[in-house]
């Protein structure tokens, strides 16, 4: 872990973290002090009047049906982006590690979506969805399929589903084909000559060999769901039809920001905080025990 | 002979097996520039066209003046807000997170690798945990913060926030660790002091790492979305995400959807255009920040 | 290029110019922090106003910000206040009203402000319905009525025609509207009717017309402790309807907010109930003959038809920070200029001209009775149909003065959303009332509780 050889003095390293150990403490902790403190009161928005009230926006949070709701909304499109991002991009780069030829030039045309943000994804998608001026959204209606997703709830959680996952795949990708190409061929070979048919192969020799890869990108793509999705939300559906795709991060800014309450916002703010750590502990217990073995 | 005729199948097999991979990535592909396709399609018809529904597959005659529209003036409710302009304050954005991230984490990295001092440990799990918590999670203590400090609608305040994170840290420390200890025995020797030794020896090794978090830091700042949109309101600092976004409103037909699609279009460029020149530097940045 | 020399040579002139003029104070004019929420073009007109204030006199310069959506200002606004730089007068729609008047410390009322400046402002002049929406129930003036519009009916003359209906006889009831969309649909026009803003215009506006109450207290206006009522007969009858409509391909819902506004000036929908100042766009943007008309009422309600009530947003005074004082944390000279602005804005020419310029109503009698004289209704046929509206049924009740509830920005997306799931057939109309008031209700004793000392 640590180095033998070393440079004497103190006051130098110090100097060299301040700025880091300074925005830290600024952005990080103070804000999220803030949050816990703020999470226990109750507070007019001009916070002209303030009162502790212990655990009760905790308790209100927690038994609150749009919470609730807001958190199984959550649930279900993380699981779905999750498992549509991983599907495509393993599927894809197993395709990609059999075609010898043209490799470099799959690759280049499945990773740059990545570069692209999701909130202009969401504009995008828009475009292709939109029930009176979308290529696809007009051509569901032509077809006799009722496409609104201003309207209908599960539609609209589809179209933030596809327009989030789309961009994910590409990272997905990287990873997945990094991990194939990491794959001794011997051991494929070996698979080979017992007779093994292909698919049956992948899911016995390939596919175990690939789950530390598949779990990391499983956290990843859950964190990527959970946060960075705000953008799609936000620009396409703002949380409706009716609360359908409101998921916990978009409640968090609706109830801070547009509704003023300060204080039931900090207290999902924690929740989350807490479910991250606890994601992200889960995540370090893995990795360490990868190393292991 | 039977031999033959066994491997002569197995040929063919593993040809039929390459032909339909080649298939499968070719419709990936397609299905992936997709949206693409069509959003370039749009930035080249009038708002009327598609305004109707009639979005053609194929390229109409308006492109000059729709990105001339985008770039000079900009649509929708945020008619007067140019792309340049946007573009502009996206790059400096961008390049400011990039910059700041790599330039305190390389410091603190090496503060914490080649140095002993009293709570180095400390500090530095102090660091880690940024690592934990994405800024959306404690967005509005974080933006009472900045009002605090009076660095509303501020390229300071915009970007300072974001470069607390300790992902650029742990891969210099990393890297750092690696470094074998010939070379500081050897700028000891020499009388090289850590400054010296910091930019003489460390930085040269350090470019490979610094390109290919550059790409992956600038990728991360330029898509920014919530906090921008709650720290900058100020329509001059507006960055392109963002007002792209708010061009589309509440997803109106009758938005001049050209210009949105020209404004998207450029929106995207720059971003693509750097993973894909500088592809190998963004592969092995991102495969070595997450592990 | 040009025009940067043009400026250069202007602002030189007045430099040489100024001194002359304002020989008695040479020091710096003093500074009024204006936040505002119009975007362009209305933001710039507004603006226009601000400038022309600036240039009618050297004492004060009143500085307009730009500060995004009208919720984006509220924010910004009140995290401002909170770190003592709250900016002098802040623009706030009406649906901020309850919040701001329950802000205490926050706000310096327009009544207050005038007395202690000794400017005088005839708010006797203004229209009912505008100026009722910012008082307290006392009849003193909270905050500063700007630009207000109200809910009218669009309808298009061309399709009226195709569908065999008289272009210049609009339908007055919702029973008229109901039988016209049938002879729409039946002439082959896909979206007889739709809606913007729906729960301003089909919640607020319906009850404010027909004198039933949104909630409890007058709708708020004398006290904290109202009760939403949204599960009354009448609202559940008239959002049957819309769902029924809806299910029968008559009515057409657009979305939240502003989002249907562009389904009329397209050309898609025959009937739209919108805000009065989409006229502008309307104007600029359709191919066809269109008309406008008050928005319809049920004609076997007693009572109906009356004023309905206005939307927009008005200026408030905002003290500098929690701990400022007395003094607000202001100057005297800062005070006079805040209230001296209020005075240019409240002038008839300038009211007269906002209302031409920009399709909302006029605050006042007498820049309306200006703007009629100069010819301008005669020339613009239905320009005054919003006014009209307003001063619909004489003085307004404890149901038609406004809305005053705590916390309302987020009453008005319950509201939203429980209709949406109304309209995906998730509930009956009734059961999507009676939710939005179980959980409206929720958000407005959050507000008592978090308010009642602060409002002391």
């Amino acid at each position: 872990m640590d180095r033998k050889v070393i440079f004497k003095g103190r006051a130098l390293p110090l100097l060299l973290l301040l700025p880091q150990l300074a925005v830290t403490l600024v952005f990080f902790i103070w804000p999220a002090a803030m949050a816990v403190w703020q999470s226990l009161l109750q507070q007019d928005a001009f916070g002209l009047s303030t009162e502790f009230v212990g655990l009760e926006n905790f308790a209100e949070v927690v038994a609150d049906p749009a919470w609730r709701g807001a958190a199984a909304n959550t649930a279900v499109f993380a699981s779905s982006v999750a498992m549509l991002a991983l599907g495509v991009a393993l599927f894809l780069a197993v395709q990609a590690d059999k075609a010898i030829r043209g490799q470099r030039f799959y690759r280049t045309m499945l990773i740059w979506p990545y570069a692209v943000a999701p909130a202009i994804s969401a504009v995008l998608w828009l475009f292709l969805f939109h029930p009176s001026i979308g290529l696809i959204g007009r051509a569901l209606n032509a077809a006799g399929v009722l496409w609104d997703y201003q309207l209908n709830g599960s539609q609209a959680m589809l179209l933030v589903v596809i327009a989030s996952a789309w961009k994910q795949v590409s990272y997905n990708f990287i990873f997945f084909l990094a991990g194939l190409q990491s794959i001794p061929k011997s051991v494929l070979e070996a698979a080979a000559i017992d007779g093994a048919r292909p698919l049956r192969r992948f899911w016995t020799v390939v596919f175990p060999l690939l789950s530390p890869t598949t779990f990391f990108l499983l956290v990843v793509n859950l964190v990527y769901a959970f946060f960075d999705t705000f953008g799609v939300i936000h620009a396409l559906t703002k949380g409706g039809p009716g609360k359908a795709t409101e998921t916990l991060i978009y409640k968090v800014y609706v109830d801070g920001v547009d509704n003023l309450n300060l204080g039931s916002s900090a207290a999902q703010s924690v929740l989350l905080m807490v479910f991250v750590i606890a994601l992200t502990v889960v995540q370090f217990r893995f990795v360490e025990r990868r190393v292991h073995y | 002979m039977e031999d033959a005729l066994l491997a002569r199948r197995a040929l063919a097999r593993q040809r039929w097996a390459r032909w339909l991979a080649h298939a499968a990535l070719g419709l990936g592909v397609l299905v992936f520039a997709f949206p693409i396709w069509i959003t370039l399609v749009g930035s080249t018809h009038d708002a009327a066209t598609i305004g109707r529904g009639d979005v053609p597959l194929l390229p109409g005659g308006q492109a000059l003046e729709n990105y001339a529209t985008a770039w000079n003036s900009g649509g929708g409710t945020l008619r007067g807000n140019p792309a340049a302009g946007m573009l502009l304050n996206s790059a400096i954005m961008a390049l400011l997170i990039a910059a700041g991230k790599i330039a305190i984490s390389l410091l603190s990295a090496y503060a914490v690798v080649f140095f002993r001092f009293p709570l180095r440990m400390a500090a530095f799990w102090t660091i880690f945990i940024t690592l934990m918590l994405p800024v959306e999670v404690r967005i509005i203590p974080t933006y009472q913060v900045i009002v605090n400090l009076d660095l509303f609608n501020s390229f300071t305040g915009l970007t300072l926030p974001l470069i607390a994170s300790a992902t650029a840290t742990l891969l210099f420390r990393q890297f750092f660790l690696t470094i074998p200890d010939e070379y500081v025995e050897a700028a000891q020797l020499d009388g090289a002091g850590p400054l010296r030794f910091f930019r003489d020896i460390l930085l040269p090794l350090s470019v490979t790492n610094i390109a290919a978090l550059g790409v992956i830091l600038f990728i991360y700042g330029w898509n920014q979305y919530l906090w921008p949109l709650l720290i900058i309101n100020d329509r001059s600092m507006q960055t392109i995400v963002v007002g792209l976004a708010k061009m589309i409103g509440n997803g109106d037909s009758q938005n001049e959807w050209n210009t949105i699609m020209a404004t998207a279009v450029l929106a995207m460029t720059p971003p693509v255009l750097v993973v894909v020149l500088m592809q190998r530097w963004f592969i092995k940045g991102l495969t070595e920040t997450e592990k | 290029m040009l025009r940067r020399t043009l400026a250069a040579v202007a602002a030189a002139a007045l430099a040489f110019v100024a001194p002359v003029q304002a020989q008695a104070p040479a020091a710096a004019p003093v500074e009024i922090q204006f936040w505002h929420g119009l975007p362009q073009p209305l933001g710039g007109l507004l603006e226009k106003i601000v400038s022309d204030f600036n240039a009618s006199q050297a004492r004060y310069k009143v500085v307009p910000t730009f500060r995004g959506s009208y919720a984006e200002t509220m924010v910004g606004a009140v995290a401002a206040f909170r770190s003592s730089s709250a900016p002098h007068i802040v623009q706030m729609f009406e649906v901020g009203t309850g919040t701001m008047m329950a802000a205490g410390r926050a706000i310096r009322p327009v009544h207050e402000l005038l007395a202690s400046t000794g400017v005088n402002i005839d708010f006797a002049d203004y229209l009912p319905p505008v100026r009722g929406y910012y008082q307290a129930a006392d009849g003193r003036q909270m905050s500063m009525p700007f630009n207000s519009s109200t809910a009218v009916m669009f309808y298009n003359k061309d399709m009226f025609q195709r569908a065999g209906l008289d272009p210049n006889a609009p339908p007055k009831t919702w029973a008229e509207v109901e039988a016209a969309a049938r002879k729409l649909k039946e002439a082959g026009i896909a979206c007889p009717m739709t809606t913007s803003w729906p729960a301003w215009i089909q919640v607020e506006q319906t009850l404010a017309i027909h004198n039933q109450p949104l909630a409890t207290q007058a709708n708020g206006f004398r006290g904290m402790n109202a009760e939403m009522r949204l599960g009354g007969a009448l609202m559940v009858r008239h959002m049957q309807n819309l769902v029924e409509w809806q299910r029968q391909g008559l009515f057409r819902y657009g979305g939240r907010d502003s989002a249907a506004d562009g389904l009329f000036p397209s050309g898609e929908c025959a009937m739209a109930f919108a805000s009065s100042g989409l006229r502008a766009r309307v104007m600029r943007e359709a191919r066809f003959q269109w008309g406008t008309a008050m928005l319809p009422y049920y004609n076997d309600v007693a009572g109906a038809p009356r004023n309905s009530i206005i939307g927009g947003a008005s200026f408030w005074v905002m003290n500098k920070g929690p701990n400022a004082g007395e003094t607000g944390g202001r100057s005297a000279a800062e005070w006079r200029g805040v209230a001296e602005f209020f005075r240019y804005i409240a002038s008839p020419e300038v009211d007269a001209k906002w209302h031409q310029d920009t399709g909302y109503v006029p605050v006042r009698r007498a820049s309306y009775e200006l703007t009629r004289r100069a010819g301008y209704y005669a020339a613009n046929p239905g320009a005054d149909v919003a006014i009209e509206s307003l001063l619909r049924g004489g003085a307004a009740t404890d149901n038609s003065r406004g809305i005053r509830l705590g916390g309302y920005v987020e009453i008005r997306t319950i509201i939203q959303e429980e209709m949406e799931k109304a309209f995906q057939a998730g509930q009956s109309a009734q059961q999507a009332m009676q939710a939005a008031d179980t959980r409206a209700n929720a958000v407005l004793r959050n507000f008592e509780r978090q308010n009642a000392r602060a409002a002391q």
